[in-house]
């Protein structure tokens, strides 16, 4: 047990270590935010798609109002910090349109099937969770295909950017987030049974901990806290060492996009913070004497629909601007009118993953449906 | 493809997956160069930040 913790220590400490000397402190902090995240995801078992299948299953939304507290905790703090920066932090704001309405419905449906969203799938992967594991190497291939179409999507029409803040002013625009994030909580209140409506003690204690490490998250890298653009950054990054020439793709020659693909990803922010995250997952289930056991064995096919599922998972996520993470929790908590489209789309995806799920999902053991 | 594999087991082939495309960033794109990194925090820099997010097209 002694060695086996002692291994993990090495892991955590070794490779911020490695991104503080090969990067600088930056990259180092934004290990550490990562790790953060890591440890409260799987540590205080805090998630994303598990509470939105649970309100709709079980009547229980303790997971949901969690996640809504998380995020009007960081508005609060960020609204105000952001008007005051001078232009050093920037918000997560992205136009609606109808690609990114279809990515977010779609994103819905398909983090149901892989059991994990953005932020889900590597903290799943980290914990030793095989279909995470799967879910991971879609998600990667999947949000880096989604770049090369995303110019195609954009252009199918959409809205300015729209911003609370930007059409209500700075103290209007985050009454108004708060009072839209009151409404979504009513609902869920209405929606839970009795005895599944107050979070517990350890969802409050994770809600304020996401919190402070999606504001640190902030004030490190002067952006909030995001997923997919880390992983469609690998798949690129891997793509190219197989010989593609991504500078002839509008979304890579972009000016922006061109520095993250020639730079090292010791140097992209959601790529230190995904790396964290997933090590820090991995030390949760290291540390405990019992990992857990693992997921029930599916069908090849079920691996199949999985693998499948998560391309879907991360080309949607490209086309939605951002997952549960960056439009979600960070869009609605730094004003962006597409966080919260993004919101009602990805919920309605999710109701039809849910029924899908015992569809594609099957265990090897014949008698029943994933569950 | 079976349930055999433990947690631990699928934990470090997940660390061994962002390893593998480390090594293989780090092949492509050299090291970073320190002298042009940011300075820790963005807040208080004087800078816009510079990184590519998930919202940006």
């Amino acid at each position: 047990m002694f060695l086996q913790r002692a291994t993990v220590l090495l892991i955590v400490l070794g490779f911020t270590l490695f991104a503080f000397v090969m990067a600088g402190p930056r990259a180092g902090l934004l290990v550490l935010v990562g790790l953060g995240f890591g440890l409260v995801l799987e540590g205080l078992r805090f998630g994303f798609a598990g509470p939105w299948r649970m309100i709709v299953t079980d009547r229980d939304g303790r997971g949901l109002l969690a996640q809504l507290i998380a995020i009007a905790l960081v508005a609060v703090v960020a609204f105000p910090l952001m008007a005051g920066s001078g232009g050093e932090l920037v918000p997560a704001h992205a136009p609606v349109g109808i690609g990114m309405i279809l990515g977010a419905f779609v994103f819905g449906a398909a983090m149901q099937l892989v059991m994990g969203c953005g932020s889900g799938t590597l903290v799943n992967a980290g914990s030793g969770n095989l279909v995470g594991l799967i879910a991971l190497a879609g998600f990667i291939a999947g949000s880096f295909v989604g770049t090369l179409h995303l110019g195609w999507w954009s252009s199918l029409g959409s809205l300015p950017v729209i911003s609370a803040q930007g059409s209500f002013g700075e103290t209007g625009g985050l009454v108004l987030t708060l009072a839209g994030l009151a409404i979504v909580a009513v609902i869920a209140f209405l929606r839970s049974a009795p005895g599944k409506r107050i979070p517990p003690r350890r969802l409050w204690i994770a809600a304020v901990l996401i919190a402070a490490l999606a504001l640190a998250n902030l004030v490190i890298a002067g952006q909030p806290w995001g997923i997919v653009y880390g992983l469609g950054l690998w798949g690129a990054k891997i793509a190219q060492a197989g010989g593609a020439d991504l500078a002839s793709t509008a979304f890579w020659a972009a000016e922006g996009n061109a520095t993250r693909l020639a730079e090292s990803i010791l140097t992209d922010v959601t790529s230190l913070t995904n790396i964290g995250l997933l090590i820090g997952a991995f030390a949760v289930m290291r540390w405990r004497a019992d990992p857990g056991a693992q997921t029930q064995a599916l069908t090849l096919a079920s691996y199949g629909a999985v693998l499948l599922a998560a391309l879907v998972l991360g080309y949607s996520a490209r086309m939605a601007f951002g997952c549960n993470v960056g439009a979600f929790f960070s869009g609605i908590s730094t004003g962006s009118l597409h966080g919260w489209v993004w919101l009602v789309a990805a919920f309605a995806g999710s109701i039809l993953g849910i029924k899908l799920r015992p569809v594609l999902l099957r265990p090897r053991i014949s008698g029943g449906a994933y569950a | 493809m079976s349930a055999r594999i433990s947690r631990p087991v699928t934990g470090f082939l997940a660390l061994a997956l962002i390893t593998a495309i480390l090594a293989l960033d780090l092949g492509q794109s050299g090291a970073p160069d320190l002298f042009t990194a940011p300075p820790a925090f963005a807040f208080g820099s004087g800078a816009a930040p510079e990184g590519a997010h998930c919202t940006g097209g």
